[in-house]
């Protein structure tokens, strides 16, 4: 199953909020 | 729904989750709180685990007893060697605990963890309900 990622943390607890959703929050320092 | 948040791009991000260290994956529940958090690289299936030992743990700090249960259960058979395995058992007995207040529940996780996972600190934490 893919994963659609975010970047914006707000938008994304909004969203998880609304449909009752946990949230990854993925924390990288790799190079792009 | 998962989010990246990279130290160039997103610095604040970093300051108000508290990371200070990379690769950090938090599991947060669909309130917003922290429930799980993994600091540094795993292998695959030791990642996986972790991620679905996440996911229990949000159903057990929910108080739904039978989906951390039954998500504890499916962490510990589907990865068995993994450092998330005896943990896992442990929370299942726990689990079941909390459904049936049996104690012989808790008691058949401790046999379990002596079994399988001797030497581990669940194993040690789940000794005092040995017969």
């Amino acid at each position: 199953m893919a994963v659609k990622w975010n970047k914006d943390v707000d938008a994304a607890l909004a969203e998880a909020k609304a449909h009752n959703k946990p949230l990854l929050i993925d924390f990288s320092a790799a190079p792009a | 729904m998962a989010v990246t948040a990279h130290i160039k791009e997103h610095p604040a991000y970093f300051h108000r989750f508290d990371v200070l260290w990379t690769p950090t994956v938090l599991i947060l529940d669909a309130n917003g709180i922290e429930r799980a958090r993994n600091e540094g690289y795993l292998p695959n299936s030791e990642f996986r685990a972790q991620l679905e030992m996440g996911l229990a743990r949000i159903a057990f700090m929910h108080k739904q007893w039978v989906e951390a249960e039954r998500r504890y259960t499916e962490v510990a058979e589907r990865y068995p060697n993994t450092s998330a395995a005896p943990e896992a058992t442990y929370w299942k007995g726990v689990s079941r605990y909390k459904v049936t207040n049996d104690h012989s529940a808790l008691s058949e996780v401790a046999d379990e963890l002596k079994e399988k996972y001797q030497g581990s600190v669940w194993a040690l934490k789940a000794s005092i309900w040995l017969h």
